[in-house]
């Protein structure tokens, strides 16, 4: 059986998360948040690792 | 009259006046047009095999203007099966450490450290007018051994004629036109094939929208033997992206990616090349510059390679663009995979539909070759402002994290295509390695004495590893010849067990002159393995 995304609720303290990912934006021009965007993305992505996945949250994200 | 359209490096084939040239055209089994290195080759793979051929060039020898410098393993496991490895080997230079830079910032360096046990390095940089040479030198010893080759320098194709039987090609001299007759043709006249055009066949792709300023500078600095590449090079001037690759004879290739609006006459003026070079060498450094061009680059193939009795092969099949160097050594590729099947039609050992299955194959290779240079070519110049900043994000990230690292794409090195399940493959019945599964090419592996490569050769071969094959010498008149290994006594090292067994006890391979593998199996029948030769040589049903 391949995984699944996980599309259900996963990050524990959600305004907690939230906070810190926009704080991490905090006094970026909208360049440098971009930037800083695109390497967050590959940070994670490549986390996740599995192709499969990655496909299925590219959809999810469209 | 036949144009010269570009400077000699070496004249090798000096025009001459061909006898028959009054008289009805004579009649060639095959013909190849173009002798840039996969014209050589395919006459050189040809000829060793006593199929007559004819080579046509517009031109008598081979050009000077330096264009490919990388040649791959695989490119070089052909040539030393074609005889002329070696001295390639010996000419060319190895490396193995690259350094990636973004502006002022070394991104990472890597070592490339290729696989233990190959008698050929992942590959060399040497400048494609020797590649040639000595392919021609290779076809002049063949000739002295008798192998029915001929070369015939400043004879320009300007037109030609399908026939039922034959191609009746019209060709240009310094004493006039005449005419021959091909049976086959080979059309290894280049990306502007005049064969391509005469016949009215398309070739469609992508323009990339950018100029690439080329010098190859002769100086005698200290920069080590690496490939340093620049994303956004912080000297001055410099373009988009720069290159510093070394080259024999003290030659340094250095490539500027200039954008789109140029003026490429200014561009080309020496002043103007120079301040480019002494900015990114540092002021006082000394060379002198060999040679300079501006190319532009294209992605493209023609819909399919076999025309009837024409057959396209290299540039004239299929152009990429330069990152990954793909276009010399997959045309070689095309001209390996050509030879042995046109031969066995030619000697009426195989249908002409066997030619089918060659444009099949290296299509494939031509798409995966496109895929990896458009790739490439998106990754050097982003199309968009996003793809720019994924680029700049991933190229920052690799500085730290190795993680990022193999998404930075400078050119991936090419390797050869994998025939998988194509209409030659015969049965997969080894639970084997799977870089040796059915399609792919032989990996080499030393023997006791030399290398598997060398021992396989450029017939039909069947490899028996810890087992005894069926007594067979030939299938219908098609030689087959037989390799029986006991790994425990033939294979020093283990490689050819890591690379053939894997965890199984033993296996029979049945390999193509080409060294790819048309089947394997645990254990097999002499109608087994008649079965697979039929259908590798086009005489499945
Ligand atoms: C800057 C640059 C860098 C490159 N780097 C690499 C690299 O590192 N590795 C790599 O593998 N590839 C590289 N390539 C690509 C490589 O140079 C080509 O793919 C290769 O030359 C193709 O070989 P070919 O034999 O098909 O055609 P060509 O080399 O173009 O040869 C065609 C021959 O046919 C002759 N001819 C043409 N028309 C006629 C006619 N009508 N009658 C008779 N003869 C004719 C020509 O004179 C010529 O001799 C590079 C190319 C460029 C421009």
């Amino acid at each position: 059986m391949t995984e699944e995304l996980n599309l259900t609720p996963n990050i524990p303290d959600p305004d907690g998360f939230y906070d810190e990912l926009l704080a991490a934006h905090a006094g970026l021009s909208k360049p440098e948040s971009d930037a800083f965007n695109a390497r967050l993305i590959l940070v994670l992505a490549n986390h996740v690792g599995d192709r499969a996945i990655l496909q299925q949250a590219l959809k999810a994200a469209g | 009259m036949v144009d010269v359209r570009y400077d000699i490096a070496f004249k090798m084939y000096p025009y001459r006046k061909v006898p028959a040239m009054g008289a009805a055209p004579v009649r060639h089994p095959v013909v190849i047009v173009g002798g840039g290195p996969v014209g050589m080759a395919a006459a050189l793979d040809l000829g060793r095999k006593g199929t007559p051929v004819l080579v046509l060039d517009d031109h008598e020898g081979i050009g000077r203007g330096s264009r490919a410098i990388c040649f791959a393993k695989r490119t070089l496991e052909i040539c030393d099966r074609l005889g002329a490895g070696k001295v390639m080997l010996d000419k060319g230079v190895v490396w193995n450490v690259g350094k990636v830079f973004h502006g002022d910032e070394r991104v990472f360096e890597f070592n490339l450290q290729p696989e233990d046990g190959h008698k050929a390095p992942a590959f060399i940089n040497l400048q494609q007018p020797y590649f040639e040479k000595f392919l021609v030198n290779e076809i002049r010893a063949a000739q002295a051994d008798g192998a029915p080759i001929e070369i015939r320098g400043q004879n320009a194709l300007v037109g030609l004629t399908r026939h039922d039987d034959h191609v009746l090609l019209d060709l240009d001299t310094p004493d006039g036109p005449y005419q021959v007759e091909a049976e086959w043709l080979i059309a290894c006249d280049g990306a502007r094939s005049t064969t391509r055009e005469g016949l009215g066949l398309s070739f469609d792709g992508r323009v990339f929208e950018d100029n690439f300023l080329i010098a190859d500078v002769k100086m005698k600095a200290d920069f080590p033997t690496e490939r340093w590449f620049w994303f956004e090079p912080p000297f001055k001037d410099s373009g988009a992206s720069a290159l510093l690759h070394k080259q024999p004879d003290d030659i340094w290739r250095i490539d500027f990616q200039l954008g789109w609006d140029i003026d490429r006459a200014t561009e080309l003026q020496p002043d103007k090349i120079r301040a480019r070079i002494d900015a990114m060498l540092g002021e006082g450094a000394e060379y002198e510059l060999d040679w300079t061009s501006i190319y532009t680059f294209q992605c493209r193939r023609m819909e399919k390679f076999r025309h009837g009795r024409v057959l396209f092969a290299g540039d004239s099949a299929h152009q990429v663009s330069p990152f990954g160097a793909r276009g010399a050594n997959s045309g070689v590729q095309d001209a390996d995979n050509l030879a042995w099947k046109l031969d066995l039609v030619v000697k009426g050992l195989a249908p002409d539909s066997l030619l089918d299955t060659y444009s099949e194959e290296r299509v494939r290779a031509a798409d995966e070759n496109i895929l990896n240079s458009v790739r490439a070519t998106d990754f050097l110049t982003p199309k968009t402002e996003i793809s720019k900043t994924f680029r700049n994000a991933v190229l920052k990230l690799a500085q730290q994290h190795a993680f990022a690292r193999p998404l930075v794409n400078s050119g991936r090195l090419s390797t050869p295509c994998v025939y998988d399940g194509l209409s030659l493959n015969g049965p997969d019945e080894l639970d084997g390695p799977a870089r040796s599964r059915v399609g792919a090419t032989c990996a080499d592996a030393p023997m006791a004495e030399g290398f598997l490569l060398n021992r396989l050769g450029g017939d039909f071969t069947l490899l028996a590893l810890n087992t005894t094959p069926p007594d067979m010498a030939d299938t219908d008149g098609i030689a087959l010849r037989t390799i029986t290994l006991e790994t425990s006594r033939d294979d020093p090292t283990g490689a050819i067990a890591a690379r053939y067994l894997g965890d199984q006890p033993q296996g029979i391979y049945l390999i193509r002159p080409d060294q790819h593998i048309v089947a394997r199996w645990a254990t097999a029948s002499t109608a087994e393995i008649e079965t697979a030769m039929r259908n590798a040589t086009g005489r499945g049903i």
